[in-house]
């Protein structure tokens, strides 16, 4: 037998990057089409009146959501789960068949999944629970993916050679645990051959929960879905990916163990923030916005320890851009964390609550800091796969300016509709009377939809670029060597 | 006391409680650092050396790798 030695294998790595690109580009693409919509209803019709039903408002809603949270970020996470996982356990999945043929069949299934998903949608098959829309027998295959991830953390976990487990596996870890927990609760639901027989489609079916407490798990669901899907996995790329870019050592590697700690004692109780002033207790209420408010630190101590790990060493963030999309990244995930405290105090919520200042502090998270992330994390993992430099280093620069540019117009346009929608929303004559209708904020928000869609469009143009450069990275580039991968990712002109 | 009331005591004390363990935990990780007893910041290393062929940061030690 030939004698070689032993090697990381990233062939399920580089399954997920293929897809987390390729939906990245599709998801956003729909949340674009969504965004000229909003500004010009017309784009209702994007491809004739007869295709109507299909490429409406409320049907591609939920194909964006979906296809950019569980199919671009979800595919990245596990993309770097399987190279990062292997790297800081010290162990390669060449080293045991089993985990390699779990590994391939979480990847496949989880497609056969993401296939059916959305042709569901696009059908308009849907339980209308938001961001967990899928009927019952997808919520069991989605349990199917989730248990053969766990087998891989857990396995790997089983077989490595260092000792001690590096913070951003237990990242992943919080990932895996949470989710489980949501995903079940959440979708806890009767199939409606069994609540009432003969009634709707057997593939329908009801939730277990009723009213408010219904609206209060979904919540709980909602908010720990950004927590455990949008947060802890993107952490765990951040606290491998900028340190191991910039040749540096953690900041804090104390800070980074008491800041897990904190984010996951205090995240699971804010999702109340989503319900305030509606018909649940009063004081969940309140622990809802007191926790959301508590949430800062352990966020900022994140935060600041990705920024402070540049200590020194700030001359890289002009040189990479790499380092440019992590910065950044850890940046807009400061500037988030302080914003969405301040929409969870009661006073302020009151205002913004249903306003699109609501849509810009999720997309300034999801696409200055999840996004950047991912994209980073990607870039980074690409030559040490592919054994090739980055295709074009001003391309990927300028993908930057592009982004950057297309989140600030994103948020500040969606900050000015927001504040201005509730204001107008609230005002009244000193008899009570409301001062404006619907259609008035309408007439007034236009031009910020508008810009907003720019916004959206710019970002979608950067991926674009991003699958060009990756496209050509993993097919055409220059051929490195092992020597060049150690820390900064090398790149072509 | 009605239910709720007790459920709301609960909370309150479960949360004083865990933040007590939180901070005992913060605590205990930088004064063990302080004195010596532990190393938490040579952790980080495990990512900067992360090649299959590095030397681990712990190593964990297989008898029966040996024979």
């Amino acid at each position: 037998m030939e004698n070689r030695p032993l090697e990381y294998d990233y062939t399920v790595a580089k399954l997920f990057m293929y897809n987390a690109i390729f939906v990245g580009v599709a998801g956003m693409l729909a949340g674009v089409v969504l965004a000229w919509q909003m500004a010009f209803p017309q784009f209702n019709y994007i491809l004739g009146v007869n295709f109507a039903e299909y490429t409406n408002f409320g049907r591609l809603r939920a194909i964006h959501t979906d296809s950019v949270i569980y199919g671009f970020v979800l595919s990245a996470v596990w993309s770097t789960w399987y190279y990062v996982g292997q790297r800081v356990l010290k162990v390669s999945m060449a080293e045991s068949k089993f985990l390699m043929f779990a590994g391939k069949a979480h990847f496949w299934i989880y497609m056969a999944a993401s296939v059916i998903i959305v042709i569901g949608l696009q059908l308009g098959i849907t339980s209308s629970k938001e961001y967990s829309e899928f009927e019952w027998p997808i919520d069991a295959g989605i349990v199917v993916v989730w248990v053969l991830w766990g087998i891989s953390i857990f396995g790997l976990i089983g077989i490595r050679r260092e000792k001690s487990l590096y913070i951003s596996i237990w990242y992943y870890i919080a990932t895996f645990l949470a989710v489980a927990m949501l995903h079940i609760f959440n979708n806890a639901e009767i199939p409606t051959w069994i609540a009432a027989p003969g009634v709707g489609n057997w593939y329908h079916s009801v939730s277990m929960y009723a009213g408010t407490n219904d609206a209060l798990v979904q919540w709980w669901f909602g908010h720990n879905a950004v927590a455990f899907l949008l947060t802890t996995p993107i952490i765990a790329m951040s606290y491998y990916f900028l340190p191991k870019e910039s040749g540096q050592a953690v900041y804090s590697y104390k800070l980074s163990l008491l800041a897990f700690w904190g984010l996951m004692f205090v995240y699971l109780w804010a999702g109340g923030h989503h319900l305030l002033f509606s018909t649940v207790p009063d004081w969940m209420q309140t622990m809802g916005s007191v926790f959301s408010v508590v949430l800062i630190l352990p966020s900022w101590g994140s935060a600041v320890n990705m920024l402070l790990t540049m200590k020194g060493e700030w001359q890289q963030v002009a040189a990479s851009p790499l380092i440019k999309f992590m910065v950044m990244a850890s940046t807009f995930y400061m500037f988030s964390t302080l914003e969405g405290p301040i929409q969870a105090i009661k006073s302020v919520n009151a205002l913004a609550h249903f306003t699109d200042w609501i849509i810009g502090h999720v997309h300034d998270g999801a696409l200055g800091w999840v996004g950047f992330m991912v994209i980073a994390a990607l870039s980074h993992m690409a030559p040490r796969m592919f054994k090739r430099e980055i295709y074009s280093k001003s391309l990927l620069g300028t993908q930057f300016w592009i982004q950057t540019l297309g989140v600030i117009l994103y948020f500040t346009s969606m900050w000015i509709a927001g504040i201005t929608q509730g204001m107008m929303w609230r005002a009244h004559d000193e008899f009570g009377n409301l001062a404006y209708s619907f259609i008035d904020t309408v007439v007034v928000l236009h031009p910020y939809f508008t810009i907003r869609a720019v916004g959206g469009t710019l970002y979608l143009i950067g991926m674009v670029m991003f699958a060009y450069n990756m496209y050509k990275t993993m097919t055409s580039s220059r051929v490195v060597e092992e020597s060049e991968l150690q820390n900064a990712t090398p790149m072509g002109a | 006391m009605d239910i709720a009331t007790l459920q709301a005591y609960g909370f309150f004390f479960f949360t004083a409680f865990m933040v007590v363990i939180l901070y005992s935990y913060i605590y205990h990780l930088y004064s063990s650092q302080k004195d010596g007893s532990r190393d938490y910041e040579k952790y980080s290393n495990i990512a900067l050396h992360d090649e299959i062929t590095d030397q681990p940061v712990e190593e964990i030690l297989k008898d029966d790798e040996k024979k």
